[in-house]
């Protein structure tokens, strides 16, 4: 009586102008089914409807890619958070720290899941390189799809890099400090490099000071990595996200034997 | 290089051999559908790695030091862990070198992998039989000059960066004779040899046995390979001059860090070429 009541209210939803207008197809285990739960859907149209039954197999991708792809989202959600706290003035950065950890509800829980997964989306984006050597999956037709994920690799490590800074205490100034020194000796471009005197690069005016906004790490340092690392790289990374996953697709889903 | 026999009877591998349609109806059959096969094994992965960073999170703070201080600079002072490898290079060559030109070429190198790799074999699935030169090289430059000199940048550098094991106590004053000499005027056991006995002649300042040096191993030694090997080796001849060209500087550029250590070790070699303008 009651089973029947409640199929009838069932169909009853499932049937009404509303619900149809939302979903277009029903959620019975059948193949076509199958098929419209990733064609229809917006989210998951990135997969193909069928795949080869090896490229599943954990063993052979070990999840790497797509565990990047999750770091990257929590990344963004975390530090999209973490932006309406913080506030990338020499003045206030430090204490805004501080103010995430002892007064913001969940402050420190998203520093931190900001923190460590960037760590793990540094090492995840090796391990997927790693894997994508070992497995040959570069070599042709895909040779343009590795060559956009060393793109990505490197934009990998900026983000983290320009995050580095961003706590504004000893450890990001130092490490910013010794990672940007590097950049005084570009050859040309940089005013320790070779041939700087011919190029005329100074202290003031090179490569690094185009990077810091001035001759040290400074205030408009701490400025310009938090608008890169906040804007500019996210955007960059995205982009060329939506090539390497358009590509994969693209070039025959990923690589397996013949 | 086992992988000059393996690729010997392929053709020039430009598109990957169209499979046959018994292959491909093979292939037809063995497909399964991402939903569910697929998309529960993302949703399970997603779930564990979760867990995972969400407990991590509230067990470990992150760190969070002094506020920056410009004028108190730790020692040691270390990159971010990550490139720990590059600033280990530091100690064998000069920053333009260590700091911009290798980190550049580690980034070429890796996007020109696939239009070098001509072996058409292990596409797809792992093996080492079939491409131990690509397998051998990337190991070792991934395992060893990148994942090894982090490790030893995070866990054995200390004050002034010297060596520590990770339970000495960082001494910061801690001396280290600096005894290194530059290679032109290496004097093994006071006998002159190798190169001392030559009086260090320079042109225009540049010191012409590192002059030498150099050429012979990124110019001569390369070519001389490619002629002695080239009537035998079915794979140098498919990889014609400019790929191998390409191959070979980026190997023996990358192959200079593990001399430039070794002579460093084994002899204090500072330089082994200097010139007004750039040391190396």
């Amino acid at each position: 009586m009651l089973t029947r009541k409640l199929k009838a209210l069932k169909r009853q939803i499932v049937e009404s102008q509303v619900w149809t207008s939302m979903f277009r197809h029903d959620y019975d285990d059948t193949p076509r089914n199958r098929f419209l739960q990733i064609m229809a859907n917006v989210w998951l149209h990135l997969h193909p409807p069928k795949i080869r039954r090896h490229a599943i197999r954990v063993r052979f991708t070990w999840c790497m890619g797509g565990i990047t792809f999750l770091l990257f989202l929590v990344l963004t959600i975390t530090g999209v958070v973490l932006m309406f706290y913080y506030r990338p003035v020499g003045e206030y950065a430090y204490a805004d720290m501080k103010y995430l950890e002892f007064d913001v509800p969940f402050g420190m829980l998203m520093r931190n899941m900001h923190r460590w997964a960037a760590h793990g989306m540094v090492i995840t984006v090796w391990l997927h390189m790693f894997r994508v050597f070992m497995t040959g999956s570069y070599k042709s037709p895909r040779e343009f799809n590795w060559v956009v994920g060393v793109i990505l690799l490197t934009l990998t490590l900026l983000l983290s890099f320009t995050g580095y800074l961003l706590p504004w205490d000893q450890l990001s100034i130092w490490a910013v400090t010794v990672g940007t020194n590097m950049a005084r000796a570009t050859p040309l471009l940089g005013h320790e490099g070779p041939f700087a005197d011919v190029v005329g690069v100074t202290p003031r005016y090179d490569a690094r000071a185009f990077l810091l906004g001035g001759s040290v790490v400074g205030p408009p340092t701490l400025l310009r990595f938090y608008v890169l690392h906040c804007i500019f790289l996210p955007i960059l990374a995205s982009l060329f996200m939506i090539v390497h996953f358009w590509r994969i697709r693209k070039d025959g889903g990923i690589s397996g034997p013949l | 290089m086992a992988e000059v026999r393996a690729t010997a009877a392929a053709p020039a591998a430009k598109t990957k051999p169209a499979p046959t349609s018994a292959v491909k109806k093979a292939q037809l059959e063995d497909r399964v559908h991402v939903w569910p096969f697929l998309v529960r094994n993302e949703f399970i992965c997603t779930l564990i790695v979760m867990v995972l960073f969400t407990v991590w999170s509230i067990v470990i703070n992150a760190p969070l030091e002094e506020p920056a201080n410009p004028a108190n600079t730790p020692n040691p002072s270390k990159a971010p862990w990550y490139f720990l490898g590059l600033q280990e290079m530091l100690v064998y060559f000069d920053p333009w070198m260590a700091g911009v030109v290798l980190p550049s070429l580690v980034i070429v190198g890796l996007m020109v992998i696939p239009y070098v790799d001509i072996n058409p074999k292990g596409s797809g699935y792992y093996t080492f039989r079939e491409r131990p030169f690509a397998i051998t090289t990337f190991l070792f430059g991934f395992l060893i000059l990148w994942v090894t000199l982090i490790l030893l940048g995070v866990f054995f550098r200390g004050p002034g960066w010297n060596l520590f094991w990770p339970w000495d106590r960082w001494d910061p004053h801690k001396v280290v004779a600096l005894t290194n000499v530059d290679l032109a005027s290496l004097d093994i056991g006071g006998t002159g040899l190798p190169f001392k006995w030559l009086g260090n002649p320079k042109i225009f300042g540049v010191e012409l046995i590192g002059l030498t040096l150099s050429v012979l191993y990124l110019g001569v030694l390369p070519v001389v390979y490619y002629l002695w090997k080239k009537p035998t080796s079915p794979t140098l001849q498919t990889l014609g001059p400019v790929r191998y060209a390409i191959v070979v500087q980026l190997f023996l550029i990358m192959m200079s860090l593990p001399l430039k250590m070794f002579l460093r070790i084994a002899f204090n070699i500072k330089y082994v070429w200097i010139t007004p303008w750039f040391n190396i």
